[in-house]
């Protein structure tokens, strides 16, 4: 224990920041931060010289298109995904090295900021941003709407996420992270065991994101109710827009319970309380009890939205409907109501009796049945269909596979006894892994590569996508099989260092496995780069994969309005329909009422970013500051009546008519 | 399980030969082999499902593609079948029936509260583990002998642990003999083991508990009585005192602590562990809790907070240093509550804080 951390000091105008917090003596954050702000002048100057600042402004940062906020949360996604493997390239190097008497090259202070920042990361800022990004752009063209129900809640829930991804950016350089893994269990967390801003860092990140989050669930819940196209009754609806309905559902009833939980954990932090302290009758079991009860409902919101997509891309590449549509939804309304029911699974070691752990094992268990039926369903849309091989099939096949292995081992994780033994060990890793790459991810890039040609309006390149996915395929087996092998020897997760050097071997093939998993993602923005650069030979038509649901009756890509006439649908797969029946848009259009952009958004996240760093760093005035701006800028919104504009009749007629020669 | 055995024993047989110490496959004592085998009859169960899946999620895209020869078998309707619905439903219900059926049975079978009497083995011994920041402490209260990241245990006997910590969050587990329990400051947490050979298993923790967590490895000696006797005589002649004094001594956090021993203990050291009153003048666990039961110490009960403060002297910062932080003083507003209560609560709190008074007398 050589180093020491900065002694707490406090004065009025900075708090408790002083110049010891920047990490100048890390030469890996030194190097980091240099990397960052070279990139960073580079992109700022790139965009100064190609006066892009104005249309970055106008078109994107105050848009409330849903369609815009989709592809932003995705372009967040992807940046905080490079974020969060580079965490996970760390720890893997960490690992090889570290076997017997080797201490590697990251110290146990920084390691556990490292394990920590790439669980919340990557649960966070990457796959809950990545999914509520395609809800937002594919959901509301699916059920024929022409924005989300609240377009300007839209814009401040994907702002008020971007605040709390940088602000758990800015920890890298000012300060530290917390080092108490991604839950961050008390009393480990508590103001005792975890000094220093590390631990504010994460309270203030996931509850500024958390505000977007709930929001935006809020706002897709009302859009699936009350914006579907006349005509469209639940039950037609593609499956997509079921899963994003039920996830909304979950996002609303779980994600409450995170932020009470940590706001008790942040009052035990800053007001000395003790719900969850050893002393004064504080108990920690209870936020262990409290985290799950959200965290459990958390997995299943990063997954059946994922279901959604496999089910349209399933059915798209089969040329059939998918099967056991019925069969499907309730399936998925299962899983909904289960996920609340299991969350003691995580902690049957913590010594409740055989009858509870019976009960939350069996509970587990029965998931698995509706998931199972989800799986069958694929294979037999499948089963006499004619399947194109297409990228986003790749994606699909490739999740079958991975997926149905990685929800064995749930299983096998939700046997009490047999979690006894393998509970926290690297096999628990690898499962949760298995399922969030395996479904998640491939999820993901099969959306990517799916609805692509919506959005922009050409291909992406085949070539890449598929070196992309088989890099990503095998990586993961040569990343996470050896830890389901290391698991079995007990070996335990979150390790800096290890003393059996027999492990090191499966170390370093895992090791191998991430350095593919970067080819993967090296794959995807190269994909990206050499797509946008030949646009113009990759171009296709409105519906290049001769698709089944209502975004495809769009241009591509979309224009503001979605679709220039209202229409009605009648039962399922309403674009398949159409086509069917050689529908064409009459040409009779009459104005169309849209929301105004607005700067609000942004703004108010900005000052919640402003106050979170206040916060962390104990600067009061500051914190008042800006929790007033945050208050004052969203009653003076409420003034603001100069929202809406009509997009008229002759624009919409201009812009059909380029869309069709397009 | 009679058809099962020859599996077993071979798949157990094959990574014994691999070298590898795959101890939740080939544990060594009776609670491992249990469960080692429900994960094996849990595989095998799952793999009913499991194995068509992973054949149809590769065949039917195969079979089916689009340009194959023959597309006379393209239904572009088929999207409902309920001879298939059954299939699919009824399957993984079975399966989730039978496994839920072992769930049940193992899980009160081995559940980690429950003394392994039933084994018809040795005369159990009692061992108390305490996670200290970062290493471990056994208290063989038979013997009046502890140790410190080392764990020596009789071969053939029951070990009854009783766990707790000193601070945060901890496991004791040695998978080479079965699963693992948490252990938590303020709190008995209990776990049952048997080793059925003699060896040296390792042992650690497995719940992440800070900068020292991944030196708190200790080794499990297993061995016959007879050694076990030895071993208790020599940390009887070589080891030093423990005392409430060296206990708070040895409770300091420090990382990659060597093993050592104690050859006696003070009694009644675990009790006053779990209940965080090792150090003097602090409140047992019990009595606060009775204390709460009568009502509470009040507003006038703050000035004795330190009595029940434990966390804050056991703040540390980031790489595992004590900070020292002096006592919380009793502030302005409390001095001039005690002073007069009347004028900050009003009088209404006084009536009431007379009757708490007259409860907890009573």
């Amino acid at each position: 224990m050589a180093n020491a951390q900065p002694a707490e000091t406090f004065s009025p105008i900075f708090g408790r920041l002083t110049l010891d917090w920047i990490p100048y003596h890390e030469p890996i954050l030194i190097a980091t931060f240099a990397g960052v702000a070279l990139g960073g002048l580079v992109v700022l100057a790139l965009m100064t010289y190609f006066k892009l600042w104005g249309p970055l402004w106008r078109d994107w940062v105050t848009s409330v298109d849903h369609k815009k906020i989709g592809i932003m949360y995705m372009v967040l996604g992807f940046i905080m995904l490079i974020r969060g493997f580079a965490d996970a390239l760390m720890m893997r190097a960490q690992q090889a090295m570290a076997a017997g008497e080797a201490a590697g090259y990251l110290p146990p202070h920084h390691f556990d900021q490292v394990f920590t920042a790439h669980g919340v990361i990557m649960i966070f800022f990457v796959a809950m941003v990545f999914v509520t990004g395609i809800m937002n752009y594919v959901m509301p063209m699916q059920i024929g709407a022409r924005d989300v129900a609240f377009p300007f809640l839209n814009n401040f829930s994907f702002w008020m996420t971007v605040a709390g991804a940088l602000l758990v950016n800015i920890s890298l350089f000012v300060g530290e992270f917390a080092r108490v893994g991604w839950l961050a269990f008390p009393p480990l967390s508590g103001a005792s065991y975890s000094t220093g801003p590390g631990m504010d860092y994460y309270l203030w990140a996931l509850q500024i994101a958390g505000v977007g989050t709930t929001l935006s669930g809020i706002n897709l819940i009302a859009t699936v109710l009350k914006m579907r196209a006349p005509g469209m009754k639940l039950m037609d609806m593609p499956i997509f827009a079921w899963t994003t309905l039920i996830t909304n559902v979950l996002i609303v009833v779980a994600f409450p319970v995170l932020t009470a939980t940590l706001a008790l954990l942040t009052l035990d932090r800053y007001f000395d309380f003790h719900f969850f302290t050893n002393d004064f009758g504080g108990n920690a079991m209870m936020y262990i009890n409290l985290i799950w009860i959200w965290g459990h409902p958390e997995v299943y919101i990063l997954i059946i939205p994922c279901f959604g997509v496999f089910s349209e891309i399933v059915s798209t590449f089969s040329g059939k409907p998918i099967f056991g549509y019925k069969t499907m939804v309730w399936a998925t309304a299962c899983i909904m109501v289960l996920s609340f029911v299991v969350w003691l699974h995580h902690f049957f070691t913590m010594g409740s009796g055989a009858s509870v752990n019976t009960f939350f094992g069996i509970t587990t268990m029965i998931i698995a049945v509706p998931t199972g039926v989800k799986i069958f369903n694929w294979l037999f849309t499948m089963y006499k269909g004619r399947v194109r091989l297409e990228v986003p099939m790749y994606w699909t096949i490739g999740f079958l596979v991975t997926f149905t292995i990685g929800g064995m081992t749930g299983v096998l994780l939700a046997v009490p006894p047999v979690d006894f033994q393998l509970h926290n060990t690297l096999f628990l890793i690898a499962h949760f892994h298995n399922v969030i790459i395996g479904g998640v991810v491939f999820a993901v890039y099969a959306a990517v590569s799916y609805w692509w040609p919506k959005a922009f309006g050409f291909q992406l390149s085949d070539k890449w996508g598929k070196r992309s996915f088989w890099l990503w395929f095998t990586g993961f087996y040569f990343a996470f099989m050896p830890l389901y092998a290391l698991g079995l020897m007990g070996v335990t997760r979150r390790m800096n260092s290890y003393p059996d050097p027999a492990w090191q071997p499966y170390f370093i093939v895992a090791a191998f496995g991430a350095v593919l998993i970067l080819g993967g993602i090296v794959s995807t923005f190269v994909n990206f780069y050499v797509s946008i650069r030949d646009r113009e030979q990759n171009r296709v038509g409105d519906d290049p994969w001769d698709a089944r649901t209502l975004e495809w009756a769009t241009q591509s890509p979309p224009a503001p309005y979605n679709f220039p006439e209202s229409f009605r649908v009648n039962g399922r797969e309403a674009f398949w329909q159409m086509k069917q029946q050689g529908f064409k848009w009459s040409g009779h259009y009459t104005p169309i009422h849209m929301p105004k952009s607005t700067a609000m958004g942004v703004l108010i996240a900005a000052a919640a970013l402003v106050f979170g760093f206040a916060m962390v760093w104990y600067i009061w005035w500051l914190a008042i500051l800006s929790f007033a701006g945050m208050l004052i800028l969203g009653i003076a919104h409420t003034f603001n009546y100069n929202r809406d504009y009509y997009i008229q009749t002759d624009v919409i007629a201009a812009t059909e008519k380029k869309g069709a020669t397009a | 399980m009679l058809r099962l055995r020859p599996l077993l024993l071979a798949s157990a047989g094959a990574f014994a030969l691999s070298g590898c110490q795959y101890h939740v496959l080939s544990p060594q004592g009776w609670v491992g082999d249990q469960e080692r085998n429900l994960l094996i009859i849990s595989t095998l169960l799952m793999l009913i499902v499991i194995v068509p899946v992973l054949i149809m999620a590769v065949y039917f895209p195969l079979k089916y593609r689009a340009d194959r020869e023959d597309m006379s078998d393209y239904d572009p309707t088929f999207e409902h079948s309920n001879k298939i619905e059954v299939v699919i439903w009824g399957v993984p219900i079975l399966i989730i029936v039978a496994l839920g059926w072992f769930t049940y049975d193992y899980t009160h079978k081995l559940d980690p509260y429950r003394p392994l009497d039933h084994l018809g083995a040795g005369e159990p011994i009692e061992v108390q583990a305490v996670s200290l920041d970062w290493k471990w402490l056994f208290i063989y209260p038979e013997f009046g002998v502890a140790s410190v990241n080392e764990l020596a245990i009789p071969e053939g006997r029951p070990v009854n642990f009783s766990l707790t910590s000193s601070t945060v969050m901890n496991t004791l587990s040695i998978p080479a003999l079965g699963g693992m329990v948490y252990s938590m400051a303020g709190m008995e947490t209990k776990l049952h083991l048997i080793a059925d050979t003699t060896g040296t298993f390792p042992g650690r923790s497995a719940h992440y508990s800070g900068p020292g967590f991944s030196k708190m490895t200790f080794d499990t000696l297993s061995m016959t009585d007879e050694d076990f006797n030895a071993w208790v005589a020599k940390v009887k002649e070589t080891g030093g005192e423990l005392t409430r004094a060296s206990y708070l001594e040895l409770e300091k956090p420090t990382i990659d602590e060597p093993v050592h021993s104690y050859a006696s203990v003070e009694d009644g050291l675990f009790g006053r562990i779990v209940e965080m009153c090792v150090e003097d003048g602090k409140v047992c666990m019990g009595h606060m809790m009775m204390q709460d039961e009568l009502g509470g110490g009040g507003l006038a009960g703050i000035p004795n907070a330190a009595a029940y403060s434990y966390d804050r002297a056991r703040t540390i910062d980031g790489f595992g240093n004590l900070i020292d932080l002096p006592e919380p003083e009793v502030n302005a507003f409390h001095e001039a509550f005690l002073n007069d209560p009347d004028a900050i609560c009003g009088p209404d709190f006084a009536r009431t804080s007379a009757r708490t008074e007259e409860k907890n007398n009573g």
